[in-house]
């Protein structure tokens, strides 16, 4: 176990590693030179040689990597060119909230479908199966950006029960419905994915058990249906898990649709305002950041699922 | 079978067996072509995508106006307006129908052309580190794994936000995005086939190695790999009218679905059935291309 | 359509050496597989799946080789096709050295060598009409298509299946036997002078098993053609073998005339799996289990003999030095064992 647990960790050293170096060249993958991305465009030339100088620009790349890395490491991330305030900030500010975001619609959307892949799991070919099966392809075929929409049509627009976007204030407060109701669309918007990935992950899982012997065995025996299906969700809940620990770094980084259309002040609707103002240090900061959450999940998610089943740690 | 054996013994007997008509064979194709004739459901959403993907082709002589005209005194008119604007228009007044047959074109394009390229790329890179094994595989898949870890819709917008947005550049990101997942599948499909005995068995006939793969490995990989293209051009498409709706993709004044989601955003309060319209065109395609898939998937299934 | 014969005609241009030539000459081939692990994957063990394995196969006889599983007998056929690469060891075919310079080259010993799997299901493509498997090797060497085709279908025939029904059919419409014999059906698609036959009837069922092996006795005289036959089934290996070799973790421990050996064992580990056998007739059933234990694990063979673990005759000198196959002619009758060597030192060792 101890070794795994090793194994993993060195493995996902170079995988981190690779990521930052996607990140570092995302400042070379924009047109014209690449100080121009840092500055403000009326910065004059003395100044552009001067933060060629302090950024090592006229230096060799793999020298200025190193270099960067070491700043990123340190939790220098620069200066956002639109506010002019230290990037790393702005990351630490908006983190929470997409946190909140990401954390909530995973929640929610477990509860939804895994209801709905037991259910579907245990009569799989029935009508309930079917129904079950359309809206989880319904959930991953549905732009979840123009759901969004016209959620706030609904709701906002023509019901006025819900606000449609922003936050109450900085401080989030979970006891007040007046901070809560600013949550309850962009959540359910954001669920609308892990809903369909979850319900199909859970009825192949239950149906599955439910195929195998011990199932027939136990029925075999007498034991009430309830207990059958306790039975059965115990063994299909470990990989039912993992993918919903997976889908959390996935809304995590790809949340910036749904926070743009809300405009939830997370992480990724401070991507969208720095790709609008070709704030680059930003952007490549909170990819970053986001990234590396995701990188780290995924770990998480692989350690946990080897303390559950044995099977995984060898291979 | 009691025959056989004396008719083996007897290396000259007669063949007349040959002579036989042949009974109809289907190829596999047919085969796959046969087993859809019987799925409805997949031949429904099918017929769909055919329309919307012909609506998108033929959008030239369908348009019934102008999809650049624009008029400020008929802006953002609801459905059926003075009879002719079947689908009412937007905010700079142009008509929604010819719109979002206009748009079809390129909102496909950007979703289709990126599987495509990220199909003959990471399927090939796949496929050639799955049969090389090694340090070829070690190389490729590494990298893969690299880009792997990034959530799709991060790296899109990381790519084509650093790369400063536009059609061209958006499609190049969605290139990116796809090629990991193809190489994987690509992979796992190749090394599979591999260690099959028939591979085993046409190397064994002394056959040149690039005959053994376009034969017995290519054959055997494509399957896999197309129904997972194809499963990726809806993610395609919305990845793509996302990047526009982020305004990183096209740009004003093209009419791709998401743009037109994204300019349409401030007039909720005014036309908001008008509002839902490029959205419900996403929808539509990216539901018939699961359906699809998910029809092909099963069809493509030889042994059930 | 153009009739091809299969039978091999009075003179093969290819017979180089003559009848007095082996077709095939294995000395000391070595396969061991590396075992990674720890944290940084390294070597941490080998596996001796083949370990020093000599023998000789003549023209137009049939060798059998026998062996627990694992013992290396596929691993032995995948090395003699260079589907895997040998570590060490030499192999010359009719004369000349395969792969080496001056001999012949891999590619023209596959040619002359064929091979029939034992998972008729695995051996086939799935994407692919029976008559194209079969016609995949001649295509690839420059026959054209239609001709290629009709020549598998002649195959078809000669295999006992009606062309017309089988060939453009799919594996999946195939039962096991049906599959068997395509697989035989494209092994002699080239026209091969020796089929390494790999379990090929092992997942046959028994009724069906008699046809297939009686269909290989009949193409062997027809065709001219040279068998390896392995397997684990000792009954079957007696039945078609001319000489038979036994194996057992990775090394060859006896060799032999078939009858010679199967009616006279000379090494324990033969006369333990002969006496494994079920008897037919329940009087002469034992009861005792001949061998006992599982055989030791291949990573790490006993010292020695490596059967000493779990021999009856076991004494000192067997666990201390690992006894010789010894030479002999072709025919002869030899194994490896401190008994059958009288300078051995063991107890029971002949006496001349």
């Amino acid at each position: 176990m101890f070794g795994y647990v090793i194994r993993r960790l060195l493995a996902a050293i170079p995988i981190a590693l690779g990521v930052s170096i996607v990140c570092f060249s995302l400042v070379y993958l924009a047109p014209g030179d690449p100080i121009q991305t840092l500055l403000p465009p009326d910065a004059d030339a003395e100044t552009v040689d001067r933060l060629k100088r302090l950024y090592g620009l006229d230096r060799p790349l793999p020298v200025q990597y190193l270099e960067w890395l070491y700043r990123v490491s340190t939790g220098d991330f620069g200066k956002s060119i639109a506010s002019g305030r230290p990037v790393a900030g702005e990351i630490y500010r908006s983190l929470g909230n997409t946190v909140l975001l990401a954390g909530l619609s995973v929640l929610v959307a477990f509860s939804i479908a895994f209801i709905m892949g037991t259910i579907a799991g245990r009569q799989s070919g029935t009508w309930i199966d079917r129904l079950v099966t359309g809206v989880a392809v319904l959930g991953v075929s549905i732009p979840n950006y123009w759901l969004g929409i016209v959620l706030v049509i609904i709701f906002s627009v023509e019901l006025m029960a819900l606000p449609s976007s922003g936050m109450a204030s900085d401080k989030f407060d979970p006891t007040s419905w007046e901070h809560l109701q600013y949550l309850v669309l962009p959540v359910f918007t954001l669920s609308m994915i892990p809903v369909g990935i979850i319900a199909r992950t859970t009825r192949s899982a239950v149906s599955e058990v439910m195929n195998q012997e011990f199932i027939v065995t136990l029925r075999a025996n007498g034991l009430p249906e309830w207990r059958v299906l306790k039975h059965a969700i115990k063994n299909a809940l470990p990989p039912v898990l993992a993918v919903m620990g997976l889908q959390f770094g996935t809304l995590m980084g790809g949340s910036i649709l749904v926070e743009t259309v809300f405009a939830w002040p997370g992480s990724g609707y401070l991507l969208s305002k720095a790709i609008l103002t070709r704030d680059v240090p930003v952007l490549q900061g909170t990819i970053l950041v986001l990234s590396m959450i995701f990188v780290l999940t995924n770990l998480t998610v692989d350690l946990f699922q080897s303390t559950l089943d044995p099977r995984i740690r060898r291979g | 079978m009691s025959t056989a054996v004396s008719d083996a013994a007897r290396p000259g007997a007669p063949t007349g067996a040959t002579e036989l008509a042949l009974p109809k064979q289907r190829g596999y194709w047919g085969n796959v072509g046969y087993r859809l004739r019987y799925d409805p459901v997949t031949l429904c959403f099918g017929g769909l995508l055919l329309l919307i993907i012909l609506a998108a082709i033929f959008s030239p002589w369908l348009a019934p106006f102008d999809p650049y005209q624009e008029s400020i005194i008929r802006r953002l008119k609801p459905p059926g307006f003075q009879g002719r604007y079947w689908l009412g228009t937007d905010e700079l007044g142009r008509d929604m129908l010819s719109r979002l047959l206009y748009g079809g074109r390129i909102t496909l394009t950007m979703g289709i052309v990126p599987v495509f390229i990220a199909t003959l790329i990471g399927g090939g890179l796949g496929v050639v580190a799955g049969f090389a094994g090694g340090v070829v595989n070690m190389i490729i898949m590494r990298v893969t794994d690299v880009f792997y870890a990034f959530p799709s819709v991060l790296l899109a917008v990381a790519i084509s936000g650093a790369m400063g947005g536009g059609a061209g550049n958006g499609m190049i990101a969605l290139t990116l995005v796809f090629i990991p997942p193809l190489c994987r599948v690509a992979e796992t499909a190749t090394s599979q086939v591999r260690n099959l005995d028939f591979v085993d068995a046409a190397r064994a006939t002394g056959a040149p190695l690039r005959l053994v793969l376009w034969h017995h490995v290519l054959g055997n990989v494509l399957g896999p790999v197309l129904i997972y293209a194809s499963s990726l051009v809806s993610v395609g498409i919305i990845l793509a009218s996302g990047l526009s709706f982020l305004g990183l993709g096209v740009k004003p004044p093209e009419p791709d679905w998401g743009l037109m989601l994204n300019a349409l955003r401030q007039a909720i309060y005014v036309s908001p059935l008008v509002c839902a319209m490029p959205g419900i065109a996403i929808l539509l395609t990216s539901i018939s291309m699961n359906m699809v898939s998910d029809g092909l998937r099963s069809a493509m299934d030889v042994r059930s | 359509m153009a009739m091809t014969s299969f039978a091999v005609e009075e003179h093969d241009e290819r017979d180089r050496g003559g009848p007095q030539q082996p077709l095939l000459t294995v000395t000391d081939l070595k396969k061991h597989f590396a075992i990674r692990g720890g944290i940084l994957g390294r070597v941490t063990a080998q596996v001796r799946a083949v370990d020093g394995v000599s023998f000789v196969v003549r023209k137009g006889e049939t060798l059998g080789i026998v062996g627990e599983s694992g013992c290396g007998k596929s691993t032995v056929a995948r090395l003699l096709m260079r589907l895997i690469v040998p570590d060490a060891g030499e192999q010359i075919f009719d004369g000349e050295a395969v792969g080496e310079r001056g001999g012949i080259s891999v590619a023209e010993m596959r040619r002359q060598v064929q091979m029939v799997f034992q998972d008729s299901a695995s051996s086939l493509n799935p994407r692919m009409p029976v008559q194209n498997s079969i016609a995949f090797g001649p295509i690839a060497f420059g026959t054209p298509r239609a001709e290629a085709i009709g020549m598998a279908r002649e195959l078809l025939v000669k295999v006992g299946l009606n062309p017309a029904l089988f060939g453009g059919r799919y594996p999946h419409e195939l039962s096991g036997g049906q599959k068997q014999r395509i697989n035989i059906a494209r092994a002699l698609a080239l026209k091969p002078r020796m089929i390494i036959l790999d379990e090929a009837v092992s997942a046959l069922d028994k009724s069906v098993e008699a046809q297939v092996l009686n269909l290989l006795q009949a193409l062997k005289r027809d065709l001219n053609l040279t068998y390896i036959f392995i397997s684990h089934d000792l009954g079957v290996v007696r039945w078609i073998s001319d000489r038979v070799l036994v194996m057992y973790l990775g090394e060859v421990v006896e060799i032999g005339p078939a009858d010679e050996l199967y009616n006279a064992p000379k090494h324990p580990y033969t006369s333990a799996l002969l006496a494994s056998r079920p008897a037919l007739d329940p009087d002469n059933r034992r009861e005792e289990a001949p061998v006992s234990g599982d055989p030791p694990n291949p990573i790490n063979p006993p010292s020695g003999c490596r059967f000493h673990t779990r021999c009856p005759h076991v004494e000192a000198v067997c666990s201390a030095k690992a006894p010789m196959l010894g030479h002999g002619d072709h025919g002869a009758h030899l194994a490896a064992c401190h008994m059958q060597d009288p300078t051995s030192g063991h107890s029971q060792a002949v006496r001349h």
